[in-house]
Formats: C-alpha cells, structure tokens, sequence
C-alpha cells in the first residue's frame, strides 16, 4: 500500500461530480479529507490523504486528471504562481525546512513533501504570488 | 594592448565584436590567461534585478480641453506629486495608495503603466483664469500620454551590507523577514554578476553611459542619491559596504514588466525591483582584472537590524560565495542565508544584452562626465538652526 497527498480544484461546472465517491468505489482508495473547501456550483479545493496500491492511485490520478479536476501532487495548503515568480529567493529566507530553495539553476524550486505550511513565505514573497489557498 | 570605445562600436557594427557576461569571463581567463583574454574579448555585460526603492516616474498627461492646473493628483488612489507644471508629476515607487496601502503603491501604478492598463487619474486644483478647471476624473493610458519615463534616483547599489536579526523578535523590513535570533541573513547583490562590482572606481561607468533598464535602452544620467566613492575598499578595490551608486532613466514606453516589478515587503511597505544591464568594455589590463572580479573576492558585512540607534551594528564578515553557499556563521552560528537579488533575473539580462550587442542593436557610450572618487556621505543631525532659532 502506498500514501500520497494531492491537492485538487474542481473548476464550477464540476464541484456536482461525485470525485471522492468514486475514487473509492472505482479505485479502492482509502481517503481522509485533510482540508476542504468547496462552494456548490462555484469552485472548491480539497486536500486529500491518499492510501492505495501503486497501480490503483495511478489510475485515480488519471480519472481526476480526465475528469477536468486540477491535481496538485505537491498536496499542500501552498500555490506558488511560478510564471510570475522573479526567483528572487525572498521566500526562501523564512523556510526552515528547505521547502522553498534557489536551486543551481537559481530558479524557485518548491519541495511540498518537506513543507510544514506555516504559511511564512506567503508574508515574504515581495510579488506576492504565494498564496495559502485556503486562505479566502 | 588597449582598445577604444570607437574601436569596439566599429566591431560591433560590423559584428566582429566578442561579448561575454561577467560569469564567463572568469573562466575564459583562466583557461586562457589574461594576455589572450584580453586581445580577444571586447565587452563583458553585466547585470542586477533587484528591490530599489529610490525609483520612480515622471509623467506629462496632456491637457484637457478646459485645462486644469493639478495640484493634488492620484492614480489608482496613488498620490503623486503636485509640485511641478499644470499637468506634470512624479509617482514615487513607494508611495503607498489609500485604499490598498502597501500591497498597491507606486511601483504597481508604474507596472500596471507599462502593461498598457488603464489608470485612472483624479486631480483636484483651486482654479486659476489660465486653467480654470478645478477637478477631473477620467483614466489615461501609457500610448495616450505626452511621455512617461522612469527616473531612479539610486539603483545599481555598488555592494550593500547583508541583514540579520539578534532579538527574540521578528522583524519586517526591507531586507525581508529576519527571523528571531540570528535566523536567517539576506543579502541584495548580484555578486560577480553585478555591474559595478565589475568597475569598481566607475572607469567606464559616468554620465551618458548608455545602459539596458527594465527592457529597454536607458541612460546613466547622474551620480546616485548615497554616493559613497569613499567606502573603505579590499585589495581588489571592490567596497566592503554600500558604495557607489546611479541614477538613470529610460522610457517607460517601451519598458516590458519582464524586467520590471512591484515589490511588497511585508510591514514595510511598496518597493520596486528594477533590472539594469551594463556593458562594461575592455578598454585595457587593469578593466580585464577587475572584470575578473569573482563571488570568493566581493567581501559583505552583517548588519544587526535589530540594532538602531547608531550602534556599531557589524556582527561578521563574509564573501558573497559564502552568502550564496546557503549559510554563514555568526558566533559560532550556522545560520541560512537567503538572497533578494534574482540571480536568476540578473543573467537573463546580462546573456540578452550580449545578445542585443552582437545582433548589432546596442552600442556602447564613453561617459561625458565622471563620477567623484572618495565621495563620502553625510549623516543628518538633529539640531538647533545655526545663530540660534531668532
């Protein structure tokens, strides 16, 4: 059995779409809703914890990906709008985790698996492209 | 060997030119020495993007058809100032507006300019027989307006101090968040990248000098606002604090917000990222050397920001290869450092101004007038008016 946590936005034309329903009945996935926010016929967000064989959450991701839902695999709290990033490593200053680091290509690289969400870069991104997307 | 402004303008025409940035022509050098370095290359580009908050823009409006002497003026609820002709002004970077605060300020009105969205513009004025409009609400757009050129009183800071924080608080200020004891250090340079580490006594670098800003060609069009010629320098003659500093202008018409942003610093307030790009030409030896200027040599003192009241607030010395490695010791501390200066911004530059140069679009301008050497600065003291307050 293998563990992963994902993020997903469910675009309006699709927050009606029995998503968790069905990752369950089709993929066997054993979930827990770590984060939730789902306004009917607007948008949503959920943060899921995931449990499954390997070849059962691959094709869940494949559903939701099909599906229209936006899958997130860093499965964190944080959106980092990378287009408009500068790279400027203002953010990096406040990670302890090393989460966010200019790498050797000295780009942003963000690593969700090491991110504690304590939401300090959203305060210290001067673009202000980070955004907690729970925080509404 | 030594070559000429002319000479090197001639290659560039007819695109014989060798352009390098100041990254590679380290390790030209040391592959093949100075002699044939210096025979070959012509111009190394250099390059910085980073927060400046002396920056800013002045703007000429038109008249309206029944004119208006604008004396109090807002763009997008930014204030600018009323201070010069009836329909002049200057939008300073930092100005914050008064309904957003600091997450939209000058910097935002200047961007927002340059991606050609509309602003609006209010101004108010007490009615004069020549300009008898009082008040006009309406929104203006960059290609409608008469002209719209940044002015930066400072950028390009020669080398500045890195910031650290020794209290049990967190502190916001313009060097980003500094967490709690001895947290974390930011630094803002470019490093061996940055265009006046690479000439430090600004041989090259004066008034005219023709320079890439935010996108477009701009000028050097003074010394900058803090200029201190005088700081104490290393062996290599790059400064061990903040040093020289430019002024410089271009037209916002053809600017692109690729090389130009707003900046929000947390409790601090509105500032403005601004990409320069200097080519630096190879005039003789003693340029070539400093061109070689490397990360390992460009020495970087830690400030305490929680010290402010006149202090010694030095707490180490480190190069910036050390900053940029990803941590430093203070007392015995590890402690990490993080940069505010995109390096990654600061390359793109550098490696599209080679380009524009070898593509025979960019030449190079000897400065009309140089800069003070041994310049140093003034405090500002709180005193009584001299001869007594009669």
């Amino acid at each position: 059995m293998k563990q992963m946590k994902i993020r997903l936005t469910f675009p309006r034309d699709l927050t009606a779409e029995p998503v968790t329903y069905n990752l369950v009945k089709k993929f066997d996935i054993s979930f827990n809703i770590l984060k939730a926010h789902v306004d009917y016929k607007l948008e949503g967000t959920l943060l899921l914890g995931l449990e499954g064989t390997e070849e059962n959450l691959n094709a869940a991701i494949r559903y939701l990906n099909e599906t229209g839902v936006i899958v997130d695999l860093d499965g964190t709290s944080i959106s980092i709008d990378m287009d408009k990033c500068v790279h400027c490593g203002a953010c990096t200053a406040v990670c302890v985790k090393g989460a966010l680091e200019i790498g050797e290509d000295y780009k942003l690289h963000y690593h969700g698996d090491k991110c504690l969400e304590c939401m300090l870069c959203v305060k210290a991104c001067p673009q202000r492209i980070i955004k907690n997307v729970f925080d509404i | 060997m030594t070559r000429t402004y002319q000479e090197i303008n001639e290659k560039i025409a007819s695109g014989k030119a060798v352009v390098v940035d100041a990254d590679e022509i380290i390790s030209i050098v040391e592959s093949e020495g100075y002699e044939k370095a210096l025979e070959t290359v012509d111009v190394v580009t250099t390059a910085t993007f980073s927060p400046m908050c002396s920056s800013g823009a002045f703007i000429n409006f038109g008249h309206a058809e029944t004119p208006i002497r604008m004396e109090k003026i807002f763009l997008n609820n930014v204030e600018c100032n009323g201070g010069l002709a009836a329909v002049d002004t200057f939008i300073g970077a930092t100005q914050e507006s008064i309904d957003k605060g600091m997450e939209y300020g000058g910097a935002h009105v200047i961007c927002d300019l340059i991606d050609g969205k509309d602003i609006h513009l209010y101004a108010t004025a007490k009615g004069t027989d020549c300009y008898p409009r009082k008040e006009i609400s309406t929104y203006i757009n960059i290609n409608d307006i008469n002209e719209a050129y940044l002015y930066n009183p400072r950028n390009c800071y020669q080398n500045y101090s890195a910031a650290t924080n020794s209290s049990s608080k967190r502190l916001y200020t313009y060097m980003g968040v500094l967490q709690p004891n001895f947290g974390n250090v930011t630094y803002a340079t470019a490093g061996q990248l940055s265009p006046l580490l690479n000439d430090p006594y600004l041989r090259t670098i004066g008034l005219g000098t023709r320079i890439f800003l935010a996108g477009t060609q701009g000028y050097v069009t003074w010394q900058g606002t803090q200029y201190n010629s005088a700081q104490k320098r290393g062996e290599n003659g790059v400064p061990l604090g903040g040093g020289a500093t430019l002024a410089v202008t271009g037209n916002m018409k053809e600017m692109s917000t690729d090389f130009i942003r707003p900046a929000v610093f947390e409790k601090y307030g509105t500032s403005m990222s601004v990409g320069i790009g200097i080519p630096i030409p190879v005039l003789d030896m003693e340029m070539l050397k400093y061109l070689c200027v490397k990360d390992e040599d460009i020495k970087q003192t830690i400030c305490d920001y929680s010290i402010r009241d006149g202090r010694d607030d030095a707490v180490a010395q480190v190069t910036y290869a050390q900053l940029r490695s990803g941590s430093v010791e203070i007392n015995g501390k590890t402690v990490k450092t993080a940069p505010l200066t995109s390096r990654y911004k600061s390359k793109e530059i550098a490696t599209l101004l080679k380009e524009q140069i070898q593509k025979k679009e960019f030449f190079l301008t000897e400065p009309v007038h140089m800069f003070p050497q041994n310049n140093s600065l003034n405090g500002l003291a709180i005193r009584e008016k001299k001869g007594g307050n009669k």
